[in-house]
């Protein structure tokens, strides 16, 4: 008798915080999975759009119904944006959650827009070659890890052949950089 | 009859020249590898070969860039069947089968019958454009601002409708896309709206930086560093030849892509992608072994194959004869007409009867360059396929860099570009598409200005929209579809595109796990 008592107690101690979930919650429940879905973040997203272009197209003349003014199709917009936004977010429910999402390429992309950036600002400063020698060379070379001979070859082929098929040849307009090249 | 042919004798006069020829092949070279390219859609690169043909005549930039467009259609294939991986996204539903078929060695027959399907289906799209485009061109002589306002609010109602995402998604991306028109000078009043001192958003946002922003640069963004690619079977010339078998079955989906491809492409919308899903559903509803489809189904590859290019064609359509873009690519075309001194509208026919004509019979020239361009030649457009991504995707950017640019040698065409590129990358990471935005932009002029031409016209009064019966019918459509896509809201009912069992992919099609 006395062994299947300590029995019983040494298997409600060893039995962990699970078995005790039945009746007793126990101390410290784990806390609820947020259930965010991606269509919510996208509706709400698009509703400040929304506000935000109301904002600024109530700057403008409204005109009226039956005479609209320039800010009149804004703000008509901006209605239905918001309403479509709120509309996305109550029926979020069907979409995938948040969490699901996942980024593994965001580090590249952050890379190549940032590649972007400079070209955008340099272009006109440096010209088109020497933008595009450097851009190649922070792409294949920096983020690519390519050998440098090929990245070498590669940067001052496309450069110097693309310049001459579309500023020579073919008469597209494209900046040369302060010393002519 | 009679008038049709002598027009059609004008258009291959004007074709055949050695001038319109030279470009029409180098448009179909290009769109072939346009649409073998991931990463470097139609679009993208109609956009970025724009500026290119400012210094050609209208005829042959029209027919350059229309070259590109149904050359892209072709070239998808390739990459479809042959590594799974859509050149671009009308060639999504080709992967399924077509890429079956190659595993099971059987990648030459599947080339073939896509290769044949579009030659098909592109030749007969174009008999029906040269139909069915001057006969609308002259019903919609009797359009008025009502009737345009009307047209374009309906494009956007069954644009939401057919489209794969949420009809709510696509409605305020087309709504956004829209705002994105109405940024710069207000045509009626004289108003800057929404530039905030940068001078050159007074004349507005620009198609191109746009197109290729979202299209072009956020696909770069998402399929970068990605992990190496499938090896690529390389089909020998003499695999290429279908069995009887297959090309008999091969005939009923190219017939039924053809007519249903072209139907869809006269409606607003990204028509050539949406003709390739109903395609590939239809045929598999109507297939007596639709178990097949998913494991090598000639028939999942020959019909949406076969739509998409007589999409391609249908687009044409109100293009040409209404002077209205049933799409983004149909749009930039209007724009490089636009460039070159040409009004498109429903008069365009009559008087640019060289440029309309000629058009036409280019079409039929260029299917019969694709068709030699894309079978023979295939294991040479393989080859570029094994350039890595990583060399690939530095030139795809340097390209769109340079065409954004040319346009109006504009730095802050690539601020833009680089905005919409972040934008169109976060879009599709949420499921939202990006084709309506495009579509907006461009309409949203248009849009405006008749609504508030036909207030003007009525004093004000609203009633103008339905008093007028072409007017009335197109807003009684739009509504019913409207009200349809409501219908899953409040019964059990499930929409069109569960009832064809269609399953459309929710991640970008590059997107490889």
């Amino acid at each position: 008798m006395r062994s299947s008592g300590s029995a019983r107690l040494k298997k409600r101690n060893n039995a962990g915080p699970q078995a005790a979930t039945a009746k007793n919650p126990g101390p410290n429940p784990p806390p609820p999975v947020a259930k965010i879905r991606n269509d919510h973040i996208a509706g709400l997203v698009l509703f400040c759009f929304a506000l935000a272009i109301a904002w600024e197209a109530h700057k403008l003349p409204l005109g009226s119904l039956h005479e609209p003014g320039p800010g009149y199709m804004p703000m008509a917009l901006a209605i239905v944006l918001g309403l479509l936004g709120l509309l996305v977010t109550l029926r979020g429910g069907q979409s995938p959650l948040l969490q699901s999402l996942h980024w593994p390429e965001i580090g590249h992309a952050g890379k190549i827009l940032l590649a972007c950036s400079f070209a955008a600002l340099a272009l006109e400063r440096l010209g088109y070659r020497l933008t595009v020698i450097i851009l190649l060379v922070f792409l294949l070379g920096v983020i690519e890890r390519q050998r440098p001979v090929i990245v070498t070859v590669v940067a001052l082929g496309f450069s110097l052949g693309t310049f001459f098929l579309f500023a020579d040849l073919l008469k597209v307009p494209l900046p040369r950089g302060p010393w002519g090249f | 009859m009679i008038e049709t042919l002598q027009n059609l004798y004008l258009g291959f006069s004007v074709a055949l020249s050695p001038s319109v020829l030279f470009y029409a092949f180098v448009g179909c070279v290009i769109g072939t590898l346009v649409g073998m390219l991931p990463g470097l859609g139609p679009l993208s690169g109609i956009s970025l070969l724009l500026p290119l043909t400012f210094g050609l005549t209208p005829t042959t930039a029209i027919v350059l860039l229309a070259g590109i467009y149904y050359g892209a259609m072709y070239g998808g294939s390739t990459t479809s069947i042959l590594m799974r991986i859509p050149g671009e996204a009308a060639s999504v539903m080709t992967c399924i089968d077509g890429y079956a078929m190659t595993q099971k060695g059987r990648a030459g027959p599947a080339l073939a019958i896509a290769a044949i399907g579009s030659f098909v289906a592109g030749t007969l799209s174009v008999v029906g454009l040269m139909l069915l485009a001057p006969p609308l061109a002259a019903f919609a002589l009797r359009f008025g601002p009502p009737e345009y306002f009307a047209l374009l609010l309906l494009g956007f109602l069954v644009l939401a409708y057919m489209s794969s995402g949420s009809m709510p998604k696509t409605l305020a991306m087309a709504a956004l896309g829209l705002f994105l028109g109405m940024i710069g000078i207000d045509a009626m009043s004289g108003f800057f709206r929404f530039h905030y001192g940068v001078v050159e958003l007074g004349d507005g946002i620009g198609i191109v930086p746009v197109a290729v922003g979202l299209f072009g640069i956020s696909e770069i963004l998402l399929t970068a560093g990605q992990s190496a690619r499938p090896p690529i079977q390389r089909p020998k010339l003499r695999e290429l030849p279908p069995s009887k078998q297959e090309l008999r079955e091969s005939v009923a989906p190219i017939a039924r892509g053809t007519v249903l491809g072209f139907l869809i492409g006269i409606i607003p919308g990204s028509a050539h992608i949406i003709s390739s899903f109903v395609s590939y559903a239809v045929e598999k509803r109507l297939s007596k072994h639709p178990e097949r489809f998913g494991r090598g189904a000639i028939a999942g590859v020959a019909g949406p194959e076969s739509a998409n290019n007589s999409a391609a064609s249908g687009a044409f359509v109100p293009m040409l004869a209404l002077g209205v873009p049933s799409g983004p690519i149909p749009a930039v075309m209007l724009a490089a007409l636009m460039v070159h001194g040409v009004s498109p509208g429903p008069l365009l026919i009559d008087q640019q009867p060289a440029l309309f004509w000629g058009f036409i019979a280019s079409m039929y020239v260029g299917n019969v360059i694709l068709l030699i361009l894309n079978l023979p030649l295939v294991g040479v457009f393989v080859y570029l396929l094994r350039v890595p991504y990583s060399f690939l995707y530095p030139s795809i950017l340097i390209f769109c860099i340079l065409g954004v640019y040319a346009v109006n040698e504009s730095v802050v065409d690539l601020w833009i570009m680089m905005a919409m590129g972040a934008l169109g990358y976060l879009l599709r990471k949420f499921d939202l598409e990006t084709a309506p935005i495009v579509l907006g932009l461009i309409l949203a002029p248009m849009l405006e200005m008749s609504l508030r031409q036909s207030l003007a016209m009525s004093s004000g009064r609203y009633a103008i929209l339905l008093s007028r019966p072409i007017a009335a019918t197109m807003l009684f459509i739009g509504a019913a579809l409207l009200l349809l896509s409501l219908r899953p809201l409040f019964t059990s009912a499930s929409d069109w595109r569960q009832h064809a069992g269609l399953e459309i992919p929710s991640t970008p099609p590059n997107e490889e796990k």
